[in-house]
């Protein structure tokens, strides 16, 4: 039971932190553009692929360094020469640009890397298990995913809240006039964000690419919970989207790990129904079973009892 | 876009050399296939191949033959129903107003489920505009026992057949002592595992099932938890029916965890998943599946393959059973002289049919189930003359039913329309 406990909290934490580094980029371009971008799940596909490509011929750790680096030249562009001109048209018009983006994007690797799964591998170098215990192997690569995404968590919280660029980025999610009147250019602060927030996507997407396997349908298994986590983290807020990862990662894979499920309740109650009930699918659900849609439910209950999400200080 | 102008391209001088030798056959109205499949989304990488194929089979042994029913060409049209049964009734309502009569659907038996209602209620209420479903791979027994239906042929052997010669296979491996069942949470992840339990507690009862789980079919990113409870159950050995990215991220996630026990499966081949198991596969991955992959027993299939890799490089001839159909569909057209889909179902019930590989088929007219040999096959480099994904590593197929051993009882009571 103990060795179940400890690789569920294991994953869980693999899978929160990868999630994080999607949604950290998410929920800083949400609160200084109030802008939902649909498409940001896009990119980090965008960074397995071309990290595939980069893989075949330099090898993964150019990779892990040029892939994310195009993924952010290519957001910042995105946004630079799309998302700017349509901004004169209303939060509405963005979000369908970032709609549209997001199934162009899709249907692009389809057109050039073809609808099959691609072999993208991770480095022979940490080919190796980190530790065994139990007998179960915890591999040296997700070890380093833990490594890289903690790394950006504190990198990244650092910039924003030490450095003058940090303090400026602050400034102009809630006041973006005055700090254009102090002589910022906040376009180019916007692009800086959009962009850092896609190579962000995008170093997620290098590093997921492996292990997750890289298939045209990554970035939609993904794209809706990461909405999830940057809601029930509260909008715009860095830390919030931190717990909400770790919580929704960590929430998934006991529920996986756990083999409770409606029928120990039924027991516990002393109630039973026959196999013939018509609600006979409810009775026997498991946990396990609904393990992926728990945190679509956490959403609800999230938005229920706390509109503004576990962090968010943003006031109707 | 380029690739379709160049076709288009190409059509239209092969047309002009038509005419310019002196219209050899007059331009007949071309007899249209729909293949309804995801062409898009999460499962695109099979339906795309699966339609590479039925294309494939219908130039290379029919439309550049002359074409069949003396000189009309096959036309497949494709129709992306995203394995979602919703878009699957948009398509099918398209493929009506086109005039589209005979509809070839192979992913996921919810879809061909849904497709099997819609498709019976449709040819009740419209006499005369009857449509025919060719189900080429969706495996739920249910499509021809208790759902059968007079308009639904199925070319693929169904869940239970397989995994009666499976768990033969299986019952052979005298290590195997406990077994884990992991499946989509959909009818035919559920009719695989309820099936093994059956059928392992009657062959080996000694076999203990440690586990049966079961996830939203393609929603999982991350198979390592589910993967944890494999390995901390002891399992020697797991079955599963998952295909696509379910197929390829389970089997990595077993792969990585460095837990080194056979996994029988379906659908573990092809589209990338050889690629991607690679070495780390070898020998562990098993499959059950028509048609042998290696050795291939006839030149005349050794030669199908090689002018279909001539022509799709990056693709392979994963379901042979979909030239099979096509065979046998037009097989019937001949036989009736027709294209309604009323004759071609009559035509088909008990055909006898000799596929590319030397093998007699034969299409049960009371249930419309086809039979043929089944073969477990195993994932590795050696003696592999055909491979997959151009990555050296293919099927070798190591154990044979024959199609008479395969037969099973149906409890299908067919509703036959009247003429």
């Amino acid at each position: 039971m103990l060795e179940v406990f400890i690789f569920a909290t294991l994953n869980g934490l693999v899978t929160g932190l990868l999630l994080f580094m999607l949604a950290s980029g998410l929920t800083l371009i949400f609160s200084m553009m109030g802008v939902l971008n649909f498409a940001h799940a896009s990119f980090y596909m965008l960074g397995a692929y071309f990290a595939y490509s980069i893989s075949l011929t330099m090898g993964f750790w150019l990779g892990l360094i040029f892939a994310p680096l195009i993924v952010g030249v290519l957001g910042a562009m995105v946004e630079r020469y799309g998302l700017r001109r349509v901004h004169k048209s209303g939060h509405v018009a963005e979000l369908v640009f970032t709609f549209g983006a997001a199934f162009l994007i899709e249907e692009s690797i389809q057109f050039f890397w073809g609808p099959a799964t691609k072999n993208y591998r991770s480095p022979d170098i940490l080919d190796f298990p980190l530790f065994t215990l139990f007998g179960q192997e915890f591999s040296a690569y997700r070890g380093f995913m833990i490594f890289i995404s903690m790394a950006i968590f504190i990198v990244l919280f650092r910039v924003l809240t030490h450095s003058r660029i940090g303090i400026i980025i602050q400034a102009a999610i809630t006041h973006p006039h005055t700090v254009a009147n102090l002589g910022h250019n906040v376009p180019l602060i916007f692009m800086g964000v959009f962009g850092v927030g896609t190579a962000l996507a995008g170093l997620a997407g290098v590093i997921a690419g492996p292990v997750l396997t890289t298939f045209p349908g990554m970035a939609a298994v993904l794209g809706s919970i990461v909405f999830v986590i940057v809601v029930i983290g509260g909008l715009g807020s860095l830390a919030g989207a931190f717990i909400a990862s770790l919580l929704i990662g960590l929430l998934q894979s006991y529920a996986i790990a756990s083999s409770v499920g409606m029928p120990d309740l039924l027991d516990l109650l002393g109630v039973s129904f026959e196999a013939d009930h018509p609600l006979n699918d409810l009775w026997t659900v498991t946990l396990p079973q609904i393990a992926p849609i728990l945190p679509f439910l956490l959403l609800v209950l999230v938005l229920i009892f706390r509109p503004t999400g576990l962090l968010g200080k943003r006031e109707e | 876009m380029i690739k379709i102008k160049l076709f288009s391209k190409f059509n239209s001088l092969l047309i002009c050399t038509l005419l310019c030798l002196g219209n050899i056959s007059q331009a007949q109205e071309p007899v249209r296939i729909a293949f309804m499949d995801p062409l898009s989304g999460t499962f695109a990488s099979i339906g795309t191949s699966g339609l590479k194929q039925i294309q494939f089979a219908a130039d290379y042994l029919f439309n550049s033959r002359g074409g069949i029913l003396g000189g009309r060409m096959i036309e497949i049209v494709p129709l992306d129903n995203k394995q979602s049964p919703t878009e699957t009734q948009l398509q099918f309502r398209r493929a009506v107003s086109e005039g589209l009569q005979i509809i070839f659907q192979g992913n996921s038996s919810a879809v061909a489920n849904t497709l099997s209602t819609t498709i019976s209620r449709f040819n009740r209420r419209n006499p005369g505009k009857e449509v025919l479903q060719i189900n080429y791979s969706a495996v739920d027994p249910i499509l021809t026992e208790d759902n059968c239906s007079f308009w639904h042929f199925r070319f693929d052997a169904h869940a239970v057949m397989k995994l009666n010669v499976l768990t033969d296979y299986i019952a052979m491996n005298k290590d195997i002592k406990s077994m884990y069942i992991i499946g989509q949470d959909y009818s035919f992840g559920h009719v695989v595992a309820d099936t093994a339990i059956r059928l392992l507690n009657e062959k080996r009862p000694d076999i203990e099932i440690v586990g049966s789980e079961f996830h939203p079919i393609g929603q999982v990113k991350d198979f390592t938890p589910y993967v944890t409870k494999i390995v901390s159950s002891g399992a020697d050995a797991v079955i599963t029916g998952n295909y696509g990215a379910d197929m390829v991220s389970l089997a990595r996630s077993i792969i990585d965890s460095g837990l080194d026990i056979p996994i029988y499966t379906f659908y573990a081949a092809y589209d990338g998943i050889t690629a991607t198991l690679g070495i780390d596969g070898k020998d562990r991955i098993h499959l059950i599946h028509n048609e042998t992959s290696n050795p291939i027993p006839t030149e005349r299939r050794k030669e199908y393959i090689r002018a279909f890799k001539a022509r799709n490089p990056n693709n392979d001839v994963t379901q042979p059973r979909l030239a099979n159909a096509l065979s046998m569909v037009v097989a019937a057209m001949e036989k009736a002289s027709s294209t309604d889909p009323y004759d071609i179902a009559i035509a088909l019930e008990d055909m006898r049919f000799t596929t590319l590989g030397g093998e007699e088929i034969w299409m049960r007219g009371e249930d419309h189930q086809i039979f043929q040999s089944l073969h477990v096959s195993v994932h590795t480099d050696e003696g592999i003359e055909f491979d997959a994904d151009n990555s050296g590593f293919g099927l070798r197929s190591i154990y044979h039913v024959p199609a008479e051993e395969t037969i099973v009882e149906t409890s299908c009571q067919m509703r036959r329309p009247r003429r």
